[in-house]
């Protein structure tokens, strides 16, 4: 489950980090904050939790008064003029785990938050971190720590800090600027954005039961009356998967995760097993279709097989990566 | 006696093939068979595809069916050894000049991943950032970075950390391989070295010596962390012909100091999208397909740049049908379209006119499109541990396995 507020302020002191905490009534947006602790020395910091067309997701921090453009960002981002929008309710629980008026930079401390891909875009122009943060955040700022009936104030070395303990490397961009992106000027935020789309782990996996039980006869080759009898369920995915779309399903290559990879492949081999199986291909093959699909779905699959070696070097660099960490029995 | 000097003159003006400068006779392509003859080494034929196929009971490789691996030093001689049970290693590199890489670069490495899986043997992969600070004039941090880009795309490739050492030169030389390059050094006159790369009075100093850093990798020794002990193993360098020169300085050498000559297996070159007579430049990046190209990319330039050898009209096409010696799409299909078949009945229904050059691109799009694509997933999951960990110098266990 998520991160609570208190198991973070708990986190904060353990890293020593300095932070003034204030309670105040639940409140959900910038005003009624300002309202509590506007008079205390610190800026406030409003939270966007935006989305792009590619299921990617950025929480944007920003100084309550610095005017962010969504198109302008959208573009510097390299996405296009209409890339970004607001992520929609339901995200801010599922993937931040925080309540509505909540988004907050410290909702990245999630498991959930941390399979997605993610930027902090505050406002300061220190390019050698890849967080973006304002120059103007120079003294403290106010952020909610994961909860709305409470705000923190802490500086940015603080807040680098927190973020560096949980792998996240910040960046600095001035969020007001508007360069010009064209042919000639690639968009310079662009380095911030993945070039994969990433695997929604947590989207709910809509597998059609019929795949499932085809998948568990591939066993049972030779009798083409049993797959006569499966082909005729017209399971509206798996006739949508065709050779040609097979191949833009294809699993993106997990690395570490054995149990993803071998889902992946059984959903792959599956999926082009239907797609060899057809009216067609049992009139042309006849007996020998078993023979003859077998042969098609070797030859596909065996490129993505290949993916077994950069598992094994991952699996191999991380436990070489451990060992120079290793620290020897004490005597 | 004066005809054959006329004879050899001209052919010195004909085609230069060195390893900084690949040119053909004007206008013309670059004749392999004059290179052979002038090189001295052999041509790869048949009998050494089947005689693969049977000692790693495996499909050879379409490089090697398609003879784009044409030529050889001693190929014959590491496979009477392997079939004695004596292993060899394999020996690579790339000059990090650039950070794109395109498909051209990779071919070597597709063919070296496919001989390290098929014969089970360990490969050492040098990154010469020296050599390219040195001819190209780059500062030495951007060179090693440079190496360190180049290196992911390397291990995109599919290579094996278990049995793959990766390094940098401005990283590695020193202890053993240093006292080898010393060795080698002592071998090679100045006029010798002159002869071979054509080096002048008015090239600095660190060019003239850098020869030994590519030729000492062709000994076990020089990698102690990998080898001690195996004085006596092989070495196989599958490179582009282009390479060919070092490696014959190296052969030369290496009876001197007692160790075994490598066995090379050398490449044709790969074209530009122009044509043969094109040059690949980084400059021009409608020369080549990089595998930094989208899917739409490749199709713009597969469609608007590649050079064909289709006729000027339809009529005309299917009366003559296509010149396949110049056709750039058939000639890429060649390296990269793995259904034996299948080419064969693309080459003959569009040699006959019955197919049309936009087909015959189209799949091409397809062949390259895929991969690329699967390039960029590979590179995408390789991470700068993965590359420590490919260059940290550490012994392989089980590199014979």
């Amino acid at each position: 489950m998520g991160y609570s507020k208190d198991q973070l302020l708990a986190r904060l002191k353990e890293l020593q980090i300095e932070f003034s905490q204030y309670e105040h009534p639940v409140v959900l947006t910038v005003e009624a904050q300002a309202k509590y602790v506007g008079n205390i020395g610190g800026a406030l910091s409003k939270n966007l939790f935006l989305k792009d067309k590619k299921h990617r997701y950025y929480v944007v921090s920003a100084l309550a008064d610095t005017k962010v453009d969504l198109k302008v960002l959208s573009q510097r981002l390299g996405l296009g003029k209409g890339g970004l929008r607001m992520a929609p309710e339901e995200a801010l629980g599922e993937i931040l785990q925080v309540p509505l008026g909540c988004v907050t930079p410290f909702a990245v401390v999630n498991e959930s938050a941390r399979a997605l891909i993610f930027s902090f875009v505050f406002f300061e122009d220190m390019s050698h971190y890849c967080w973006i943060k304002d120059s103007k955040l120079r003294s403290v700022a106010f952020f909610h720590p994961l909860a709305n009936d409470m705000s923190i104030s802490l500086n940015d070395h603080g807040l680098d800090k927190f973020l560096k303990s949980i792998g996240r490397n910040p960046s600095y961009i001035d969020l007001e600027a508007n360069p010009p992106v064209g042919k000639d000027q690639p968009p310079d935020l662009a380095a911030y954005v993945p070039s994969d789309s990433p695997v929604l782990s947590d989207l709910p996996e809509k597998v059609p039961s019929s795949q499932d039980s085809a998948g568990k006869s591939v066993g049972a080759a030779t009798k083409t009356s049993a797959f006569t009898a499966k082909a005729a369920k017209p399971s509206v995915n798996a006739q949508n998967v065709k050779e040609k779309s097979v191949d833009s399903a294809r699993p993106s290559i997990p690395a570490v995760d054995a149990g993803k990879f071998i889902e992946e492949l059984l959903d792959r081999a599956s999926a082009l097993l239907l797609s060899e199986i057809s009216e067609d291909s049992i009139k042309q093959h006849g007996g020998q279709l078993g023979a003859e699909v077998a042969n098609n779905v070797k030859k596909c699959l065996r490129e993505d097989l290949k993916n077994l070696t950069i598992f094994k070097n991952t699996s191999y660099t991380k436990g070489f990566y451990a060992s120079t960490r290793y620290q020897p029995r004490r005597l | 006696m004066e005809k054959t000097e006329d004879k050899n003159q001209q052919q010195e003006e004909e085609q230069v093939v060195n390893p900084w400068e690949v040119s053909a006779k004007d206008g013309g392509k670059i004749d392999y068979d004059k290179l052979i003859d002038k090189f001295g080494c052999q041509r790869l034929d048949q009998s050494f595809v089947d005689r693969v196929q049977r000692l790693t009971s495996r499909p050879p490789h379409v490089f090697l069916r398609r003879g784009v691996f044409f030529a050889h030093r001693d190929f014959n001689d590491i496979l009477d050894a392997y079939e004695r049970g004596e292993k060899f290693y394999l020996y690579t590199g790339r000059g990090p000049s650039s950070e794109a890489l395109h498909l051209g670069h990779l071919i070597p490495f597709m063919f070296t991943k496919y001989l390290q899986d098929a014969f089970k043997v360990p490969l050492v992969i040098q990154l010469t950032d020296d050599e390219k600070c040195m001819w190209k004039n780059l500062s030495v941090e951007e060179c090693q970075r440079l190496a360190r880009e180049n290196a992911k795309d390397i291990i995109a490739c599919g290579f094996d950390i278990s049995k793959t050492f990766i390094f940098s030169d401005f990283d590695y030389v020193g202890g053993a391989f240093y006292k080898n390059m010393v060795k080698v050094a002592k071998c090679v006159t100045y006029n010798k070295v002159v002869g071979i790369f054509g080096f002048t009075g008015e090239d600095h100093i660190g060019k003239v010596s850098f020869p030994p850093v590519q030729a000492v990798p062709s000994f076990p020794s020089s990698f102690p962390h990998l080898f001690s002990g195996k004085d006596n193993l092989r070495c196989l360098i599958p490179c582009a012909i282009d390479q060919d020169p070092y490696f014959r300085m190296t052969r030369d050498v290496a009876p001197r100091i007692g160790y075994h000559k490598p066995a090379l297996i050398e490449s044709l070159f790969f074209p530009a999208l122009q044509g043969e007579n094109g040059k690949m430049s980084a400059s021009d990046p409608n020369s080549a397909i990089y595998v930094t190209d989208s899917a739409k990319d490749i199709k713009y330039k597969v469609n608007k740049h590649a050079f064909t050898g289709g006729q000027e009209s339809i009529e005309k096409h299917r009366q003559l049908g296509a010149n396949l010696e110049i056709d750039i799409p058939i000639k890429y299909l060649n390296f990269f379209l793995e259904d034996d078949a299948e080419l064969e009945h693309i080459k003959k229904e569009y040699g006959a006119g019955r197919m049309l050059t936009g087909e015959v691109k189209k799949r091409l799009t397809e062949v390259l499109t895929e991969l690329v694509e699967r390039h960029r997933r590979a590179r995408a999951a390789v991470t700068d541990e993965m590359v420590d960990a490919f260059m940290a110098v550490r012994p392989l266990p089980n590199m014979f396995d």
